[in-house]
């Protein structure tokens, strides 16, 4: 049957695409003067049509549905991995600020103990730092967890966290610190909460990102 | 099209289901037909095809999208049918190789015509009857065909799909036409 095994390989790469203008005009040529081989390759294209002539068939209507039920719903984990990989920018944001809202915590509840920043000439009494009269403080001056009476001259900053600013014994409102006896020449911060306390640290943070 | 199915396939990617559906009605046709030609039975084919889209979500991270998804997606339809046919038959594999015969299979032993074919289309409707031939194709001469003619990938592709090379895939192209001829000669 196979009256030439090379032709009917020629006949397979005629097919495939695979030949040549040449190696068709040969081809061509030996079909025209042999019957058999002739024969073989008319077979072979009929094979192939018969092939893309076969039935269609439908597809069930439910497929696509019944598919999208029995799709696995997305573990949390992986759901939050890939959320992380999409935004590594809101992730990194997320845990500075997780860490960062740790240590300002921490550095609330740390200690309930009076701080003074360490300047000369205050003088002590229990709670109350106090500023002695004509007494003039040349820096910052920070306050935590005491109430602070000034009669002297602060040239700095004031912060007080967590306590009063007093005249005499008597609570001194913010308003009227101005007409007070003692002086200060900076800003006064006055800090009693902890919120006020976290907004403070950030704003110091940020401050200190700025200047440097 | 191919620039509609790989917007999909990023949505896929960010976690949107919505979107795999899309694809998968673009793609069920196709899909469902190759395994029903595949398997021969349509109770099968909804089976395998089923598992093909699911499979192809679970792994969606590990395509990449700069090759062809229906390559990918034919991959996977076309592995998993051939595992299930060979659960089908545990005994024995017609297909499979003979020891030192170089590349024949037992379907080389059968008597090539046991029944005439004339007879044969007599009783059934010759489409049903090339078809039923093409399925008694060996598995790995029946999905070149089906792949080529019916599906109208080219070798290229082909080789892809079926991750073997391009020399084999015109080697058993060219044994499943031959085969094919002479079993449809005499129609």
């Amino acid at each position: 049957m196979d009256c030439n095994r090379e032709y009917a390989q020629l006949m397979h790469q005629y097919l495939d695409g695979d030949l040549n203008q040449r190696e068709e005009a040969i081809l061509r040529l030996h079909l025209e003067g042999c019957e058999v081989c002739q024969k073989h390759f008319h077979e072979l294209k009929r094979t192939l049509t018969f092939i893309q002539s076969t039935e269609h068939i439908s597809v069930p209507e439910s497929l696509s549905s019944k598919v999208m039920q029995n799709l696995p719903t997305e573990k949390k984990q992986v759901k939050y991995k890939r959320w992380f990989k999409a935004h590594p920018v809101l992730t990194a944001a997320a845990i500075f600020f997780v860490l960062m809202i740790g240590s300002v915590f921490s550095s609330w509840s740390q200690d309930s103990q009076l701080v003074v920043s360490k300047q000369e000439n205050l003088v002590i009494e229990g709670d109350t730092v106090i500023v002695p009269e004509g007494i003039t403080v040349p820096g910052d001056l920070l306050v935590k967890n005491g109430d602070l009476m000034v009669k002297g001259t602060i040239e700095g900053d004031v912060t007080i966290v967590n306590g009063e600013l007093l005249e005499d014994g008597n609570m001194l409102d913010e308003e009227s610190f101005t007409a007070s006896v003692g002086e200060v020449n900076g800003e006064f911060n006055h800090v009693d909460q902890f919120f006020e306390w976290i907004w403070y640290t950030f704003k110091n943070l940020f401050k200190g990102i700025f200047t440097f | 099209m191919d620039e509609m199915i790989r917007e999909k396939i990023k949505q896929v990617k960010k976690g949107d289901q919505s979107s795999f559906e899309d694809i998968v009605i673009y793609f069920q046709n196709r899909i469902y037909q190759h395994c029903y030609r595949m398997l021969g039975n349509a109770h099968e084919a909804e089976d395998v095809a089923q598992e093909a889209f699911i499979r192809a979500y679970t792994n969606i991270d590990s395509f990449d999208n700069r090759r062809k998804f229906s390559t990918w997606l034919y991959r996977i339809a076309t592995n998993l049918t051939i595992d299930r046919i060979r659960k089908r038959k545990p005994d024995y594999f017609l297909d499979a190789e003979m020891k030192g015969t170089d590349g024949l299979d037992m379907y080389t032993r059968l008597p090539s015509q046991d029944r005439s074919p004339g007879e044969e289309v007599e009783g059934l409707e010759l489409q049903r009857f090339i078809h039923q031939e093409i399925a008694e194709l060996p598995p790995k001469y029946r999905s070149i065909i089906m792949l080529r003619y019916l599906e109208e990938f080219s070798l290229k592709e082909i080789s892809d799909i079926l991750n073997i090379p391009l020399g084999t895939v015109k080697t058993r192209i060219h044994r499943g036409r031959e085969a094919l001829r002479k079993k449809l000669r005499h129609v």
